[in-house]
């Protein structure tokens, strides 16, 4: 038994949705290999190669890699797929993206988002945006999996020694191209990787007042995350969205300010160790799913936060 | 241009959805069922396209039992010119509803083919780019803007990092978010008007698709519970907690 697993990187480095899924692999009991496809991005391969458990690290540099675009890098993973029994991807915007145009090639199914592994060939996933969790059994040789990366423990970045093997097959489909990106910059944490998330919802009223937040967050080092209708309503961006469609997060500490707490935000966000909810509507549904609740105003009670850390 | 957009019957997105006593599968008795969220966005921006004179004609298709033909009506209220219903009975896998889409694609060639990201009960997020690669056909998933450009679509994409934007080969495949456009109501003529707009049925057979099984849900269960909290009294006492008891800050 083998596994490939699909890094995720932004050509510079390896992101920790690698080191879930490598966890997630473990549980698979087979080889596991890593697969870092991208553009001039040795470096992320040297990374790859250091994380504990990984026999080898697959290294495919061409421009056609650059941007993940899914019509190349599905090409190249169907075609290295024959060599191993199960391909694993975090299920990230890219491994969203480009696993199931995989499984499609590879005519199998894929198995979305998984959370635990039973066995080689039976996994735990959410649904019904995870008020309900599944456990599915594959019938496929070969599986095709996305993990959630929120369901698994990473491996350690430093300790193993895995060599570096280059992969010459370059796969440009010709079909799509890549035009521009908005990249959010930001000195703290990224949402999905902090230990404390701080979001704010509709109840922050603008954009200007995510500032109120920004304090807290500096004092903490968390990351900031929104809900759907605070980016809905134009407050932030959506890079910061958590929940069934955003970014699924499950911190040591999950602050929710001014989030009424719908299903849908909640999925994303009810993992969290501890959660506490700041809102002026103390029958918001916010409060069934939080540790600790303050019912109050949160332009009065978040200055007085800020203060006492 | 031909665009070929489409639609999942699923639970309403209010509905909370429960794990029967027995785990053997979803309690879905008498719970209200509408368009997926994602599709209708899908049908209101392949409407849109006919408005500004881009599209020449909305087909809507869906795939499931006969049921499905309400949510196809509906998209025809809201503005889709005609409909197609493949007939399923059972759970259809979404590598099963890519080549059933793939043989209606064969059939009508369209243009470009807009789908939603996902659907809300299996949450999967699979069909369209696995539609993408049985047609061969370039994808634009996480749609939040869709721009024709000639013989290209620019599509901006909303990703963990913020928007990418691609230009992709037409035909080719939109899959929508959240954010792609705000869907409108169906007015009461217009869902008159539906009723008569044409609809093909077609079996897997007719399209040449064998539909076939390749996971086994063995059981379901609800996530595990959360312990009650606290409603603390001020900020004080919720640093003190957060200190002393959670011990998650220092």
């Amino acid at each position: 038994m083998s596994t490939l697993v699909i890094a995720e990187h932004d050509n510079s480095n390896l992101k920790p949705a690698t080191l879930s899924t490598v966890a997630a692999a473990q549980a698979l009991g087979a080889e596991i290999d890593i697969l870092v496809a991208g553009s001039n991005c040795s470096a992320v391969a040297e990374q790859a190669s250091a994380v504990v458990g990984v026999s080898k690290v697959l290294l495919a540099d061409n421009a056609a890699y650059e941007h993940q675009l899914a019509e190349n890098v599905s090409l190249l993973i169907a075609q290295l797929a024959a060599d191993y029994d199960n391909v694993l991807s975090p299920d990230t915007s890219n491994g969203k993206n480009t696993m199931p145009r995989v499984a499609a090639l590879l005519d199998v199914a894929q198995i979305s988002d998984i959370i635990a592994v039973d066995s080689a060939d039976t996994f735990k996933r959410p649904i019904y945006a995870g008020n309900v969790i599944a456990t599915v059994q594959s019938s496929d040789a070969k599986k095709v999996i996305t993990v959630r990366s929120t369901g698994f423990d990473g491996v350690a970045a430093e300790g193993g020694s895995a060599s570096v093997e280059t992969v010459d097959a370059v796969h440009d489909a010709g079909l799509s191209s890549f035009v521009s990106e908005e990249v959010a910059v930001s000195d703290r944490p990224e949402l999905t990787a902090a230990s404390v998330v701080i979001s704010g919802g509709r109840g922050m009223q603008n954009g200007e007042n995510f500032k109120l937040l920004e304090g807290i967050a500096d004092k903490l080092g968390a990351a900031i995350g929104a809900s759907r209708a605070a980016v809905d309503a134009g407050f932030v961006p959506n890079d910061m969205q958590v929940g069934q469609t955003g970014k699924i997060v499950a911190p040591d500490l999950y602050i929710a300010v001014g989030i009424s707490g719908a299903i849908q935000h909640l999925a994303g966000m009810k993992d969290s160790k501890v959660i506490v909810a700041i809102n002026k509507d103390e029958d918001a549904p916010i409060f069934q799913v939080a540790d600790y609740g303050l019912v109050a105003d949160l332009f009065n009670a978040l200055p007085e936060l800020e203060a006492a850390l | 241009m031909k665009v070929l957009v489409t639609v999942k019957r699923v639970v309403d997105y209010n509905v909370k959805v429960r794990a029967k006593a027995d785990g053997s599968d979803v309690d879905l008795n008498n719970v209200k069922m509408s368009i997926n969220p994602f599709c209708e966005i899908a049908v209101e921006e392949a409407v849109r396209l006919k408005e500004a004179g881009i599209a020449s004609e909305v087909v809507v298709v869906s795939v499931g039992a006969k049921p499905c033909q309400e949510q196809i009506r509906t998209a025809l209220a809201l503005g889709a010119d005609r409909g197609i219903h493949v007939e399923t009975e059972g759970t259809v896998e979404p590598l099963v509803v890519a080549k059933l889409l793939k043989g209606v694609v064969d059939k009508e060639e369209p243009r470009l083919i807009i789908l939603g990201k996902q659907s809300i009960d299996g949450d999967n997020n699979q069909t369209g780019q696995m539609l993408g690669a049985l047609a061969n056909m370039p994808q634009g998933t996480f749609a939040s803007e869709v721009a024709i450009d000639g013989d290209k679509v620019n599509v901006t994409r909303e990703v963990d990092a913020g928007m990418q934007t691609i230009s992709l080969n037409l035909p080719a495949i939109v899959t929508s978010d959240l954010r792609l456009n705000e869907p409108r109501y169906a007015s009461l003529p217009n869902i008159m008007k539906a009723k008569k707009k044409p609809m093909d049925i077609f079996s897997p057979a007719d399209l040449g698709v064998e539909v076939t099984s390749h996971i086994t849900q063995l059981s379901v269960a609800p996530p595990p519970e959360r312990q009650p909290g606290i409603i603390v009294e001020s900020v004080e006492q919720l640093v003190d907690k957060l200190k002393n008891e959670a011990k998650v800050i220092s």
